[in-house]
């Protein structure tokens, strides 16, 4: 037996520790959490799980730049593990907006918690557990790594959504979230077999390296392997359930409703950056070749998505379906961009996609932290009439809320203009007329959502109607740590539109590290 | 004569397969159901040996036919094994042929991706699955699982550190959602909500 281990020579890929610290720090960091909780059962209630999630996610921010130095030192690209996951400008930026969602809701959930009068550090564990699947999505550099990163997020999020023990619409968006999304997964990995069998690899390098010499040899993808067309169109379907896209949009509505507010949050901005990361990484880099071949896929998923979004969002009584639809119309706004960069404009389009994910997770952390303090004990403030006279009984959050929900709309000097301007750029670069004024007249038909929900806060009601509203905002009782989860969303959104370029050249830094891949 | 022993093989195999697949579905009684899932599971084990993949044959029979289906038939008899569901009532108007039609197409699908694809023309099952092994070649004089556990240290160690991190998760997930504190005070209140 020892002899045998002798002769075997095994090749240790090599770890390259130092940069993986965010991925280390949020995972060990869960599983001690834990532990910690269940020795220790004074540290299940109090705050303890939410300072600990806070201050893991602060120290992965802040090994961001390190990271960084370390990257660009290396030529922009690190292939670490075998080259399973390149940590690259790209994979930080993501890591970056997953880390800073992890911090704003945690600062929403410890109260949301306390007031529902529920504990427990495994929300927290879930939350950090997830944010390492979707870090490890946005870096893999193996549809494998893609899978899993995959799986990671989204099967803490099924349980995140069913976590509220005592409400049955929260354990009915967790069961059909998860019943859903178990059924686009497994599309996502019969769609990986499938690449497999058409290109022989895993690794997205090797396919797209594959596919290149099969079309320098005159080969055509479309018309020589179907099987790679099956294997795009399933995966492009996984990401497309995972990001909300239309036609695979219809949990969403029901999943935002339903699920604890704070949850939702998380949601929005990390999953749906997530998702968008994953199906960056995979379509531009490893099929970035054929883009030809899945552009008018993409093109009709985005077209579906604003026009259905934006449509539905119209009708809605209840702001978080209201969001939720405005979330499929964002997704739409993201795919016309990949659109875009499938057409030509490789460089404005993948762009204009980056900085869309996170211009999205911005702005939707800020909504949903206003609507998880406006929602109050159990959920109960989300009907439209629930905000009448809001900017009256609580100012503070009415403006804060009416900052986002216009920079949502795309209103000029915050991050949602230059966010929408730039996908309309780009498909306007890429000579795609139609797709662009699909796109704005979708932009358009949304803000008259957002616009809605506006003027309801501020709305001057009836005398007795707005002593009843007062009454009802006068319960409203406004958590420090949520406000100032609220306050961050709405600071970013004002300096990222004034200053678009912010902080240095991260989407453009992003974009080449994606685009340099292929 | 090698390869008419493989073709036989193939035969009673594969008739194995459908058979259980069309029992599951065909069978009235639950646990039936699942008894032909086994078998089924069984026939694919021995097409996996028979495509020389010991290890996945081996984990068929263990995995599959072993603990998936004894947890089916948990699931099945802690439901009760009587309590048929009225499976001819529709609950959704249009489901049945609708269901069938996209079942059609996944499987046209896959079979044109089959058989269309490659450079191959005629043989184009041929080019589908064999254009390029991206693995290390396969070594015959090494054995299957070697080279497999070989890979899964080396090529693909990070996969296999973050199943861990999905089965912690599950571990939570399962431990917290089971938990019945707060049970008695059930909010139903919302309209909307189909329960009850």
């Amino acid at each position: 037996m020892l002899a045998l281990l002798a002769q075997t020579q095994v090749q240790i890929p090599e770890i390259v520790w130092s940069v993986l610290w965010p991925i280390v720090l949020l995972s060990i960091g869960g599983v001690l959490l834990i532990t910690a909780t269940s020795i220790s059962p004074r540290l299940r209630v109090g705050s303890f799980p939410a300072a600990m999630t806070i201050v893991l996610a602060g120290a992965s921010l802040v090994t961001l730049p390190l990271i960084w130095s370390k990257v660009r030192d290396g030529g922009g690209q690190l292939p670490v593990i075998a080259d399973a996951i390149r940590i690259d400008a790209f994979t930080l930026l993501v890591t970056g907006i997953m880390c800073a969602s992890l911090i704003v809701v945690s600062l929403l959930l410890d109260d949301y918690l306390r007031t529902e009068g529920l504990d427990g550090p495994e929300w927290y564990v879930l939350l950090l557990m997830s944010a390492t699947g979707g870090i490890l999505m946005a870096a893999a550099n193996d549809l494998i790594v893609t899978f899993l990163g995959l799986e990671i997020l989204s099967i803490a999020v099924y349980v995140l959504a069913a976590l509220h023990l005592r409400r049955t619409k929260s354990q009915e968006a967790g069961f059909k979230y998860f019943i859903l999304g178990a059924l686009s997964s497994a599309i996502f990995l019969y769609g990986i077999a499938m690449i497999y069998g058409a290109t022989g690899s895993l690794r997205l390098t090797d396919i797209a390296q594959f596919i290149a010499s099969g079309n320098s040899a005159g080969l055509s993808p479309l018309t020589e392997s179907s099987l790679l067309l099956a294997g795009m169109a399933m995966l492009l379907i996984g990401f497309g359930f995972k990001i909300s896209a239309a036609p695979f949009h219809l949990w969403t509505p029901d999943v935002y409703e339903g699920a604890p507010t704070p949850v939702v949050a998380f949601m929005a901005s990390a999953v749906k950056a997530a998702g968008m990361a994953g199906l960056l990484r995979v379509f531009i880099v490893a099929f970035g070749v054929v883009a030809e071949d899945w552009r008018p896929v993409v093109g009709a998923m985005a077209i579906l998505s604003v026009v259905i979004g934006a449509a539905s969002a119209l009708g809605q009584d209840n702001v978080k379906r209201m969001l939720a639809y405005s979330s499929i119309v964002h997704a739409g706004f993201m795919l016309v961009g990949l659109y875009a960069a499938a057409s030509g404009a490789a460089q404005t389009g993948t762009r204009s996609v980056v900085f869309y994910l996170f211009a999205y997770a911005v702005m939707s952390l800020g909504t949903f932290a206003a609507f998880t303090l406006i929602g109050g004990r159990g959920d109960q403030n989300h009907s439209l009439s629930a905000y009448v006279g809001l900017s009256r009984s609580n100012p503070m959050v009415a403006s804060l809320l009416a900052v986002l929900l216009l920079a949502q709309a795309g209103m000029p000097f915050t991050i949602g203009f230059w966010a929408k301007a730039r996908v309309i750029i780009a498909a306007a670069n890429g000579e795609n007329y139609v797709v662009a004024a699909v796109a704005m007249v979708a932009a358009v038909v949304a803000a008259f959502v957002y616009l809605r929900l506006i003027v309801t806060m501020f709305m001057i009601s009836e005398p007795d109607e707005a002593g009843e509203a007062e009454a009802s905002g006068a319960q409203l009782r406004i958590s420090r740590s949520g406000l100032f989860a609220l306050g961050i969303a709405a600071a970013a959104t004002m300096i990222w539109g004034l200053f678009p370029g912010f902080g240095g050249d991260w989407f453009g830094e992003a974009t080449r590290a994606l685009l340099e891949l292929r | 004569m090698g390869n008419v022993a493989e073709v036989i093989v193939f035969l009673i195999s594969g008739a194995i397969v459908l058979g259980g697949g069309l029992g599951v579905i065909l069978n009235r009684n639950p646990v039936h159901a699942a008894l032909s899932l086994i078998a089924s599971f069984f026939g694919v084990a021995v097409l996996f040996i028979s495509q020389e993949a010991h290890f996945l044959a081996f984990v068929q029979v263990v995995v599959y036919g072993g603990a998936i289906v004894v947890l089916f038939l948990f699931v099945i008899m802690l439901l009760g094994v009587d309590r048929a569901e009225q499976v001819r009532v529709e609950q959704l108007s249009m489901q049945r042929p609708l269901a069938i039609v996209t079942g059609v197409m996944l499987f046209g699908l896959a079979m044109g991706g089959l058989f269309l694809s490659g450079p191959g023309g005629e043989e184009g099952a041929v080019a589908a699955t064999g254009q390029q092994s991206a693995m290390v070649p396969i070594d015959e004089t090494e054995p299957n699982v070697r080279q497999l556990g070989l890979d899964l240290f080396t090529r693909n160690v990070l996969a296999f550190e973050a199943t861990a991190i999905l089965l912690t998760i599950a571990t939570v997930g399962a431990v917290v959602l089971v938990r019945n504190e707060g049970a008695e005070d059930l909010v139903v209140d919302e309209p909307g909500t189909s329960i009850g």
